[in-house]
């Protein structure tokens, strides 16, 4: 089954508005994972099959084709990890 | 006028693709690429020249102290120091700050004494100073910034009073590019009394500085930001002054002698010369080599050129970009105002999401508070996109980047 280690490289917390986490996807295994969270999530709107707006529960985000994704409006690193856990394993 | 497209060619990394597109390098704010020269001068040190500088008498210890010491004159020269006694090595601007602040501000500000700062500076040039005052007591005072990030220079004059020791600001802005007047500011400040502190990160790498002309008492810059290797910078401080200041941090280099008293059964220490004194333990010396080669590769183009190349492209970039209906540029309208900083939003986007998006076209901008929260908040701004430009850069690049911000907006 894996972990979510083995799909995701780094998270950044961002600084100003409301806390945002970018999350950037292991080179390897981008592919892997952007698969698996379009099967999941939503699609809300796609911009040339490169940029996603996705929902998935409560929770809504943008995904990059080039491997990187931004999270909204989530509480704290924690609850992040869960939704990456929920999307990817 | 510099030639961007032949200075490209010393730059091996903007060879590079990112995400299928030519590299686009518009964070120099944060930090420049390197020229191969400043990279072949830390390679040519470590393969033949390493040693620890000083004391020693064999040869490699020669050769290396000369070249760490020559990188220490040819820095002094050029900011136009009397010399490097008055040039101290420092890991970057923030540590040159933390060094005022504690081996100058630890020993002279008092409770009843006031320290001066604006409210456009990056953190580095606030924490310290909010530190120190917890210890010692003293009163930090902002002087106000107009709504354009231009410092309001009525308010810094009603701020400034006999009370005040030190005025702290930078020389330009690391969000708006804001360039401030800073020899007006060390005139006013010296007729008060007060020393004065300037954050040149941003003004070093960008404009010819003249710490004489200035008339100012510190400047700290980083060497990351001017083409040379992280991890090295430089504070320069009048001689008179520095010789005053107690060092920063104890160790070897910074004493000549430490002598045991077996009846007081304690050590005595007498201080080194300058600039040693204040640069206690093994300093980065090749950081230091690598600085004398991007000063020169500097001095080879000349300020005057650096300074027009930019002013071209960020007037270039203001006019391009405002064809972006939802694009806003923020700071002040008159390009001439500014340096090579242009700090923007795209309406209803996150500075992040603009930040990816520009990613994924090969273009490296930044987002955020730019470690200057107070200003953004001043500015009404929750974050804000940034893009920066230095001697590499050129308008097809800007072009570019108007055509990516274009499908956003």
């Amino acid at each position: 089954m894996g972990t979510v280690e083995d799909y995701v490289a780094r998270v950044e917390e961002t600084c100003g508005e409301e806390k945002q986490f970018v999350v950037i996807f292991k080179y390897t295994s981008k592919n892997q994972a952007i698969a698996k969270i379009l099967k999941k999530a939503k699609v809300e709107k796609s911009i040339s099959r490169i940029i996603f707006d996705l929902t998935f529960g409560n929770v809504s985000f943008r995904l990059y084709g080039t491997g990187k994704a931004i999270f909204r409006n989530l509480k704290d690193k924690e609850k992040l990890q869960k939704v990456l856990a929920d999307l990817l394993l | 006028m510099l030639d961007p497209y032949k200075i490209r060619e010393d730059f091996p990394i903007l060879k590079r693709k990112i995400n299928n597109h030519p590299l686009i390098y518009f964070d120099n704010a944060a930090t420049t690429q390197k020229p191969k020269q400043v990279i072949e001068s830390i390679t040519e040190f470590y393969e033949n020249h390493n040693a620890n500088v000083h004391r020693a008498i064999h040869t490699l210890s020669q050769e290396s102290s000369e070249l760490y010491e020559n990188a220490h004159e040819e820095v002094a020269k050029f900011i136009n120091a009397e010399g490097m006694e008055e040039i101290i090595f420092v890991r970057g601007t923030t540590e040159a700050i933390n060094l005022v602040a504690y081996a100058w501000g630890l020993h002279n500000l008092k409770r009843e004494d006031e320290v001066l700062v604006t409210l456009m500076e990056h953190h580095s040039n606030i924490v310290p100073w909010e530190m120190l005052s917890k210890i010692k007591g003293f009163q930090v005072k902002y002087a106000e910034v107009n709504n354009d990030g231009t410092l309001n220079y009525e308010s810094f004059e009603n701020a400034i009073s006999d009370k005040t020791k030190i005025v702290c600001l930078a020389h330009v802005s690391n969000v708006t590019g804001v360039i401030t007047d800073v020899k007006r500011v060390a005139k006013i400040a010296h007729e008060y009394g007060a020393l004065v502190l300037v954050d040149a990160a941003q003004s070093v790498p960008h404009l010819p500085v003249d710490v004489k002309d200035l008339d100012i008492d510190f400047l700290a810059f980083s060497g990351h930001k001017m083409l040379g290797p992280t991890g090295i910078g430089a504070l320069y401080g009048k001689r008179g002054i520095l010789e005053e200041m107690k060092p920063f941090h104890g160790g070897g280099s910074m004493i000549k002698e430490v002598t045991f008293n077996t009846i007081t059964r304690h050590c005595s220490i007498s201080l080194n010369d300058l600039p040693w004194k204040f640069e206690g333990g093994t300093p980065n010396i090749c950081g230091g080599i690598g600085l004398m080669a991007a000063v020169r590769y500097l001095n080879d183009i000349g300020m005057e050129n650096v300074k027009e190349h930019e002013g071209i492209l960020t007037e270039y970039a203001m006019r391009r970009m405002q064809e972006c209906e939802k694009v806003k540029i923020y700071g002040p309208e008159d390009a001439s105002l500014k340096c090579g900083i242009l700090p923007f939003g795209v309406n209803g986007i996150s500075s992040h999401d603009i930040a990816l998006f520009l990613d994924s076209y090969g273009i490296m901008i930044r987002s955020g508070f730019h470690c200057a929260q107070p200003l953004h908040e001043k500015l009404r701004l929750k974050s804000s996109a940034r893009a920066s430009f230095y001697i590499y850069n050129t308008r097809e690049e800007i072009d570019r980047l108007t055509e990516a911000l274009k499908e956003i907006g």
